[in-house]
């Protein structure tokens, strides 16, 4: 990696990366074949850390800044984005509760969390994934209670969720106004597991429908005030872009090191592939964009640790990275050829992993629109 | 329970190569890791002071690179480190070694249990634990693959060539590890990066007192390496095995006559 690291950095990444290689590269075939959520991997990834590296070393967490998250989720990813991605997701909701949250909230919320254990991002509805605003799931207020009811879909690691951020409304007339956060413990009555998805790719990850029927939270389970859950996932996704670029770049950096490694290795007429210059090409093109990918990302994750306005460019990073990282693995898979075609290989794998990087947390069209509102404005 | 590791930092021998020409190893370029003994005879201490209490405190003889073994140590459990770095100690063989490292436990004091590595990878003699017993005049206990404390004095389960022994030893003592039991924990990103924070206790040869400047280095040293050099590989045997004895001796006589041994 051409990008000056410090000491803890390296070792940050270091240690991802033996604890990647050791612990769950071996099982990944065939959790990826089956589908499986491995509880007990995560578990191990608790103890370390790996699901609170942006929570404030106050409330239990490690306290990385975002530019060593990003060197952390880039190497988890280059081994398995489904296992990064849904540690990640403990980070996207709790960042809503610590931007916006009460102190009480954030005691509360990260005590139980900060020793180990999934949260979800509850926003995303049938039919509405790209105008989220439009979400029916709805909530009403009753004394000292709210009451929340609707159903949520995609809703990664929604199965093994401890703590719920749920997105609902008031009153869909209101629009993006009537929208608020709440706070939801799995322990509330009410809380139904729905579908899980059985998907392309991300296989190691879990996603999953949620139904609320009827579930009644302490008013204090409020996040900052009525009418702000849109501001507040719109602030979380925000950051979260820049965790899907790190991520995506790991994907790419992973299946170009596969390329590197076999096309020296790979003899079809003799000398290896390596030394076709219509080969050496690819490689250098995907040199070209993961460099790229990763310099935009880390420049995001540089302005939003500084404070200063970074929608737009985490906007690009997440664009850009994705993109680049589906490009990167469809010419991997072919480097590979026909095995590359084949499950025996991990190539097609991160193709299939890379995929989702360009739809979630807001697709590329919905980040080209943010782009052009931030460039027109 | 005031504890000690001794923990040696060698080159990662799965990445090293021999010259050819000269024989000797050529560690340039080789990354140097803690010894996966070392490693073992921590993770027995500090699971040791887990279960009974007390400190942990690891000590290396080295170069000043050492000090990242050390920084490895804290991260997984050890409270203090120190690392004893000077020319003086060059070119020590496993006497003048674990003459300097047990004249600093003295000066550090007070250590209950000594745990070492049962061997280096690279020097590999197995001597260097057992010799720092002699000069402290502790008990000693080699290749443990359990150590429990009972009653005032340790229960070890010694793994043996033959078979496995438990052994009592009153304290204080010195205890050589093997890998069993004891997997190295990984450390957490918090502990990885306090450690990367903790001041490492540096001392040089005159910092140690009362330390005979004779009996360290290569001044110290009672052997000589005269040569070093890769023995040629054996080739690899055969396994004869038909479907009766008869067949077997019958084949393994044929392919002797062939080979004009018979
Ligand atoms: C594996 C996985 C995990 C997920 N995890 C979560 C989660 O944890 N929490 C959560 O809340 N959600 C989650 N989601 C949901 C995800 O964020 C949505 O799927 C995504 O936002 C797209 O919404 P949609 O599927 O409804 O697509 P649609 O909004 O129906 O879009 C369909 C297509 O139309 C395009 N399109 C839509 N509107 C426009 C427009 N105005 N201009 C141009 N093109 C447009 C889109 O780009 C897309 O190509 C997850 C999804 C998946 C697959
Ligand atoms: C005959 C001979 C000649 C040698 N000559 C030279 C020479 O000229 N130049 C040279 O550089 N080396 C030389 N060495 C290597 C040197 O002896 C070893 O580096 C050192 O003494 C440790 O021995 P070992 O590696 O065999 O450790 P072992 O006895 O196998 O180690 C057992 C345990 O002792 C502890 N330990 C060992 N070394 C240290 C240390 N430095 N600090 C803290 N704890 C330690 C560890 O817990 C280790 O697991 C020679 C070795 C031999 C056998």
């Amino acid at each position: 990696m051409s990008m000056i690291l410090n000491q803890d950095q390296k070792d940050l990444v270091a240690l991802a990366k033996e604890f990647m290689e050791k612990e769950v590269k071996p099982h990944i075939y065939e959790l990826d074949e089956k589908g499986e959520f491995p509880l007990e991997l995560y578990k191990k990834g608790f103890e370390l850390g790996f699901h609170s590296m942006d929570m404030e070393e106050k409330y239990g967490g490690v306290g990385l800044d975002y530019n060593t998250i990003s060197f952390v989720l880039e190497e988890l990813a280059k081994v398995d984005a489904g296992f990064a991605v849904s540690l990640t997701l403990n980070g996207l909701a709790f960042s809503c509760i610590a931007e916006y949250g009460s102190e009480e909230q954030k005691k509360s919320v990260s005590e139980r969390m900060a020793p180990g254990g999934f949260m979800t991002f509850a926003l995303t509805e049938a039919d509405s994934g790209s105008n989220a605003g439009a979400l029916r799931c709805s909530y009403t207020r009753d004394g000292d209670d709210y009451i929340i009811n609707g159903p949520k879909t995609f809703i990664t690691n929604g199965k093994y969720g401890d703590i719920h951020v749920v997105f609902a409304t008031a009153n869909p007339e209101a629009g993006v106004r009537g929208i608020s956060a709440f706070i939801v413990e799995k322990e509330r009555a009410g809380i139904q597991i729905g579908k899980e998805e059985n998907k392309m790719g991300l296989r190691l990850s879990n996603t999953c429908d949620l139904f609320f029927d009827n579930v009644r939270v302490p008013a204090a389970n409020l996040i900052g005030k009525e009418g702000l859950g849109f501001k507040l996932a719109m602030s979380a996704l925000d950051k979260g872009r820049i965790f899907c670029a790190a991520m995506a770049t790991g994907i790419a950096q992973g299946a170009f090191e596969d390329c590197i490694e076999y096309s020296k290795l790979r003899k079809p007429f003799g000398a290896p592939i390596a030394t076709h210059q219509a080969v050496q090409f690819i490689l250098a093109d995907m040199a070209i964009q993961i460099e790229a990918a990763r310099t935009v990302t880390h420049n995001a994750a540089f302005l939003a640790q500084s404070g200063a306005k970074y929608s737009k460019e985490a906007a690009i990073a997440k664009t850009f990275a994705s993109d680049m990282a589906m490009n990167v693995t469809t010419d991997a898979v072919q480097i590979f050829g026909g095995y590359g075609y084949s499950r025996e290989y991990p190539v097609e794998k991160r193709m299939r992993d890379a995929k989702i990087f360009q739809i979630f947390e807001g697709t590329n069209q919905i980040q080209r629109q943010i782009i052009a509102n931030a460039i027109l404005r | 329970m005031k504890i000690l590791v001794c923990v040696k930092q060698v080159p990662d021998t799965e990445e090293i190569k021999v010259d050819p020409v000269t024989g000797s190893l050529i560690r340039e370029g080789v990354p140097a890791i803690l010894n996966p003994l070392d490693a073992c005879a921590l993770e027995a201490a500090v699971q040791f002071k887990e279960t009974y209490g007390g400190n942990v405190t690891v000590i290396s003889m080295g170069p000043p690179q050492a000090e990242q073994a050390l920084r490895q140590c804290i991260s997984v459990g050890a409270d203090d480190a120190v690392l004893i770095t000077d020319r003086a100690f060059k070119d020590a063989d496993t006497l003048a070694t674990s003459y300097a490292l047990s004249m600093t436990a003295k000066q550090l004091a007070g250590f209950d249990v000594i745990f070492c590595g049962k061997h280096t990878l690279d020097g590999e003699t197995g001597q260097v634990g057992p010799q720092i017993a002699e000069h402290l005049n502790y008990n000693q206990v080699t290749s443990a693959m359990d150590v429990k404390l009972d009653s005032g004095s340790l229960l070890v389960l010694r793994e043996l060539e033959e078979g496995r022994q438990t052994v009592a030893a009153s304290l204080p003592c010195v205890i050589t590890v093997t890998k069993t039991n004891y997997t190295p924990r990984y450390p957490s990103m918090k502990s990885k990066m306090a450690a990367n924070r903790k001041e490492i206790k540096i001392l040089s040869a005159s910092q140690i007192e009362g330390l005979d400047m004779d009996r360290i280095g290569m001044s110290g040293s009672r052997t000589k390496v005269t040569k070093s050099f890769v023995p040629q590989a054996g080739q690899a045997g055969m396994i004869i095995c038909e479907e009766t004895a008869e067949q077997s001796g019958r084949k393994l006589a044929k392919l002797l006559v062939d080979a004009k041994i018979i």
